[in-house]
Order: C-alpha cells, then sequence, then structure tokens
C-alpha cells in the first residue's frame, strides 16, 4: 500500500510491435513459454527498453526523494515551535535568542536553509545535534550499522520461512494447513508490532524462561548473549515481515497457477508439485522477488517499534528520542535515511517485477 | 484493480453477511456501543486508584486487575476505546473524504492537474506512515486535534490513489461521455456520475484504512508520542504498563487484545462483504 508504483508506460502489447503468433499456438506449446523461447520481435531492442524503462523508475524515486526532502525539512523546521527559544528554554533572554538565532541562520529565508540543509546532505555534511551538540554522523554512523545488522539477521530468516510457507500453503489451497497458514499471516498482519512483541517476551520469557525479556546490545562478550540479544528483535521482525512475504508469495504462485498453461499442464496429468515446481514457480519468480523486496520496506515501521521495546541501540530507537527531545536535525537526518532505504527497496521491486513481467514492458 | 466490472445499476441489494462477517460486524458494533456509552460502563473513575497492589490480577471487584498505579484496568480500557475507535473514525473520514473527492476530481479533469497531484501525492505515499507520524509529532506535538491531522494527511495520499484509479475506469464508460457531452459540469460528473459508481469499494477502503490508522495511532502512543496522559488509549495503556510484562500483568494484555479484536474483526468483516459490494473493487 506504501510502495510507489512506477511511471506506467502506455501498456502495449508485443503483438503491437510484431507479427502476431498465429492464434493458439502457444496454446499447444505450452513448453514454450517457460522455456526461455523468445517472442519474434522480441530480439535487440527489448534489453535497451528494459534499460530505459529501469533508468526512468530511478529517475522518479530521485524526484521522489527531493519531494520527500522538501517535506521533511518543512514538516520539521517550518512549523510552531522557536528552535532558538526550545534550546535556550523559557528563561532566556530576548538578547540571546536572537544572537542564537543569527548564529544558527535562522533568520535566513527558508528555501536559502533548504538549500544549504540539501547541500550539506550530499556533501556528508548533516549538522549537528542541538541535545548534545555532537556532530550528527558521528552519533548515526555505529547506530546504523546496529540496525543494518538486525535487518540482514531478519532478512536471513524470513525470506526462507516465507518462500516455504508461501510456496506450500499455494500448493495445498484451501486444505487446513493452508487455512491455518492465511489464518495466522492475516493476524499476525492486523495486530500492531509491539503486540507482536509482547506475545513473544510473554512466551518466551515470562512462561518458557527461555530468553531475558530485556537485553543489552552493550554487554554482549560470547556469541550466546549474541544470540540472547538478537533472538527476541529478530523474532519479533521476521513474524511481521515474513507474514506479509507469505501472504504475496502465496498470491504470486496461485495467480500463476490460474494461467492456462497450468490449466494445460493439469490437463496432461502432471502432479500437483510438478505443476508447481515446473510450471508455476519460475514464472513466479518475478512476482515473488517483488513481494520480498516489499515486505522488507515494512521492516522499516517494524525496526522502529522493536528497538525501543527492546532498547536496541539503532537508528530508529535514535530517532524516536530524537522526537522526544525535538531534536530537529537528527530527526531530519534519521528520517532521510530511513526514506532512501524504503526508497531503494522499493524502486528494486519495481524494477524486478518490470523485468519480470513482459506486459510491464 | 485493472479492469472494473459494473454491475446492473439499482439492483435491491441484500444485506446477507456470512458467518464470519457477523462475527466482524458484531465486534465492531460491540465496541461502537462500549465507546459511545463509555461513561455509564465504567466500574471506578479512570484516575482513582483503587487497588493497594499493582499490577494485581483480575478479581470480582477489578475484572481486568490493576495497572502499574493500582488503577482499574477496565474501566481504563473502556474510556480508551473512545480514544482509540474516536480519533481514528474522524481522522479517516478526513483522509478519506478528501482522498476520495480529489481522486475523482483528478480522475475527471485529467491533464495536468491530475499528472501533478498524483506525482506529489504518490511522493508523500513513500514515505512510510510511522516515521511520517514521527516527523509530523515532533514538528507540532501531539494534541489531539494535531493527531487526528496527522493521522489524516499520512493516509489521505493512499486513498486518493484508490479512488482515483477506480475513477479512471469509470469515467472511461458512455455514460460519462454522455454526460459530458450534455454539458454537465464537474461538480455533476463527480458527485452524480462517477462517486455512486465506486462507492462500495471506496467504502471497503475506508474500513482497511481504519485499521492502518488504528495501528498508527496505536503504534505513536505505545512510543509515548501519541494521546498524553491523563487520557489514554490503548496503545498508551500498553506503553504505561509495559513494566507489568515481565510478570505477565493482565494489564497489559488486556489492552492488546483490545487492539486485535477492533483490527481484526474490522478486517474479517471487510474481507466478508456481500460479494455485490466488494468485488466491484475486483
Amino acid at each position: 500500500m506504501n510502495a510507489a508504483t512506477p511511471a506506467s508506460p502506455p501498456a502495449q502489447s508485443p503483438e503491437a510491435r510484431s507479427p502476431p503468433l498465429r492464434p493458439g499456438a502457444w496454446r499447444r506449446f505450452p513448453a514454450l513459454l517457460h522455456r526461455g523461447f523468445k517472442h519474434p520481435g522480441a530480439s535487440a531492442g527489448v534489453k535497451g527498453r528494459i534499460l530505459f524503462l529501469a533508468l526512468d523508475r530511478i529517475l522518479f524515486s530521485v524526484v521522489t526523494l527531493l519531494i520527500v526532502s522538501v517535506a521533511v525539512f518543512f514538516a520539521t523546521a517550518m512549523l510552531p515551535g522557536d528552535t532558538a527559544t526550545i534550546l535556550l528554554g523559557q528563561a532566556a533572554t530576548p538578547e540571546a535568542v536572537a544572537g542564537l538565532r543569527k548564529a544558527m541562520h535562522l533568520d535566513d529565508p527558508a528555501a536559502f536553509r533548504y538549500l544549504h540543509w540539501s547541500f550539506g546532505l550530499l556533501r556528508g555534511d548533516f549538522g549537528r545535534s542541538y541535545a548534545n551538540d555532537l556532530p550528527i554522523a558521528q552519533l548515526v554512523g555505529g547506530r546504523l550499522a546496529n540496525s543494518l545488522k538486525l535487518a540482514a539477521v531478519t532478512t536471513a530468516f524470513s525470506v526462507p520461512l516465507a518462500l516455504l510457507l508461501g510456496i506450500t500453503s499455494a500448493m495445498f489451497r484451501g486444505t487446513a494447513y493452508d487455512r491455518s497458514v492465511t489464518f495466522l499471516t492475516i493476524a499476525l498482519i492486523s495486530v500492531p508490532e509491539f503486540m507482536v512483541a509482547t506475545a513473544a517476551v510473554l512466551v518466551f520469557s515470562v512462561y518458557l524462561h527461555w530468553l531475558p525479556a530485556l537485553a543489552f546490545a552493550n554487554e554482549i562478550t560470547t556469541v550466546g548473549q549474541l544470540l540472547r540479544v538478537f533472538a527476541m528483535p529478530v523474532i519479533t521482525l521476521t513474524c511481521v515481515v515474513a507474514a506479509q512475504m507469505i501472504r504475496m508469495t502465496r498470491a504470486a504462485v496461485i495467480s500463476t497457477l490460474a494461467s492456462p498453461y497450468a490449466e494445460m499442464a493439469l490437463l496432461k496429468g502432471a502432479s500437483r508439485q510438478r505443476i508447481v515446481l515446473r510450471h508455476a514457480l519460475p514464472n513466479a519468480l518475478g512476482p515473488i522477488v517483488n513481494a520480498m523486496a516489499l515486505s522488507l520496506s515494512y521492516l522499516l515501521g517494524g525496526v522502529i517499534i522493536v528497538e525501543t521495546i527492546f532498547n536496541y541501540p539503532g537508528i530508529a530507537k535514535l530517532m524516536v528520542d530524537a522526537v522526544a527531545t525535538r531534536d530537529l536535525p537528527l530527526i531530519q537526518t534519521c528520517a532521510m535515511i530511513f526514506c532512501v532505504g524504503f526508497l531503494i527497496l522499493t524502486t528494486l521491486a519495481d524494477i524486478v517485477a518490470l523485468v519480470a513481467n513482459p506486459r510491464l514492458r | 484493480m485493472t479492469s472494473i466490472e459494473l454491475a446492473a445499476p439499482r439492483r435491491m441489494r441484500r444485506w446477507s453477511f456470512n458467518t464470519t462477517g457477523s462475527v466482524g460486524f458484531a465486534i465492531v458494533l460491540f465496541w461502537a456501543v462500549v465507546a459511545i456509552l463509555a461513561p455509564v460502563l465504567i466500574r471506578y473513575p479512570v484516575g482513582q486508584i483503587v487497588d493497594t497492589d499493582y499490577f494485581g490480577s483480575g478479581s470480582s471487584t477489578l475484572w481486568m486487575g490493576s495497572d502499574y498505579l493500582g488503577r482499574d484496568v477496565f474501566s481504563r480500557i473502556v474510556m480508551g476505546a473512545r480514544y482509540t475507535v474516536g480519533i481514528s473514525l474522524v481522522a479517516v473520514v478526513f483522509a478519506c473524504g478528501s482522498g476520495v473527492v480529489l481522486g475523482i476530481v483528478a480522475a475527471v479533469a485529467g491533464g495536468r492537474l491530475d499528472s501533478v497531484l498524483s506525482r506529489f501525492l504518490d511522493a508523500m505515499n513513500s514515505i512510510p506512515s510511522k516515521l511520517f507520524g514521527l516527523m509530523m509529532v515532533a514538528a507540532v506535538g501531539s494534541s489531539i486535534p494535531w493527531l487526528i491531522t496527522t493521522l489524516a494527511v499520512i493516509y489521505m495520499p493512499g486513498a486518493f490513489r484508490f479512488a482515483r484509479s477506480l475513477a479512471v475506469n469509470v469515467n472511461a464508460m458512455d455514460f460519462v461521455t454522455v454526460a459530458r457531452i450534455r454539458g454537465e459540469g464537474v461538480l455533476y460528473l463527480v458527485l452524480r456520475e462517477i462517486l455512486p459508481n465506486i462507492t462500495g469499494p471506496v467504502l471497503a477502503d475506508t474500513g482497511l484504512r481504519f485499521v492502518f490508522i488504528v495501528l498508527l495511532l496505536s503504534g505513536l502512543s505505545f512510543l509515548g508520542l501519541g494521546v498524553q496522559p491523563p487520557n489514554a488509549d490503548w496503545g498508551a495503556l500498553v506503553h504505561e504498563n509495559l513494566q507489568g510484562l515481565v510478570f505477565g500483568a493482565p494489564a497489559v494484555v488486556y489492552p492488546c487484545l483490545a487492539i486485535a479484536s477492533l483490527t481484526v474483526s474490522v478486517n474479517l468483516l471487510i474481507d466478508n462483504l456481500p460479494r455485490k459490494i466488494r468485488d466491484r473493487s475486483a
């Protein structure tokens, strides 16, 4: 729902560009469609066209990022609350406030300040934190690495899990197994992330006593402690992300199973496994990768909650703390980092969809 | 959302739900009644400390135990329903109202207005919602009117895109062309020709967006950045009682269950809407 759509090119069927195949030809030779069969008209131009569309999509992302940066800057810098007054507190003299405003260039026109800020970002100069006057790059660096570590471990767990459950539930569609997987994913998607986290704590530490309820990443000395610190956040995030992935993977496989060549395979007597693994899966690969990239963008929302509840020293926790202290430059930087990550994932998803689905070209 | 099939216009609608849908509807109705009647239903004033023990478990007088200060959890959840349901409902009405009107206008007007609006709102849509919420709270604070505005602004672009994609299809229909040739104005086209034909899917989408808003509001409150004390919605109840989690205190569990029952039942209701309403969006 949050994903940016590609700037959709006018839908153009392959037939419009080349002499049409005899109607029904592919129906008699379904193998043509998944054995690297190339359409007669689709030789040299296709790669160039994909490249062009991908570049178009990337350009759209850059424009989006520009709009987002304007939104971030103006949302945080222009709205009520005078920064100098906040910094100096209620008791500040008007002269001190005026002096600080001047020193921080707060009296310059907004457009000017925006340009100053955005070019600073491009040069890697993120400014200084209001709260403790440290360079923001220094504050963000280690935290970002921690968050990426968490994201990587979560991805490593959730992708195989989601593939397995998504594909098998599509394979055994309508059975009790499929229905319970579907119910579980819908339940996970429709409750807030913090509830998944609290449920994980209740189950694994309160009732089973396997894991400590809260652990801190700065006490890591052994592998065992590392596992203990990571376990809870990773379990929670995996549940949140994998639920989305399973849903989308299942939908992708089911929609390929509805296509004529899958029906053909059924008619010629192929087994269920064979239809799914040999006929449907290769064609569903594009949508599945697309689904994976899109679901990973749900990490961003989940990570904000998870880092807070488990006290994990990542960038999302940094941002939540910055919001509580109204540390505007830090909020702006964290917000931009999040948006860049989100845009990279959605752009990647769209490009994969573009490469995989000839109808979008 | 690729194509739209219109049912025959204005046949008699039969509002028949299946069992799952009815259960969902009943729970949604239940929470609506609780939110309206909250002041009558509570057993103790929400701020009153009624238990000498904190994080007490349920008893015959305190049905859902006591919270971190020894207040009655049951009464606080009942009052919390007002904030969670009320704020989300107002926000979703603003978000979907403005989004749908803009979406249909963009589809009818087309041209530059459409492309500028679409590009801009798509960009807004690509800011992760929780992040957007954090930024807005940092900028304008979290008084209840601002929370409603924040939630409405965050979910407006999605409603816009959904309504626009439906309206574009209806806009290409002959009867709209006829109305346009007849010389009807944009307002007439929007309100009389297109809106009646996309009402069903738009209502279903509004329900889904309501769930998203409940989730985001609870998330913000859970972070301590949403509804502020002394008021508390369900997310804030979880936030303030989080220390009780290590004892498995009911003060944490029941607000969570309240949120889940609301969001899951709205989802069930929408998934099981009568086909006539839902399938127009397919």
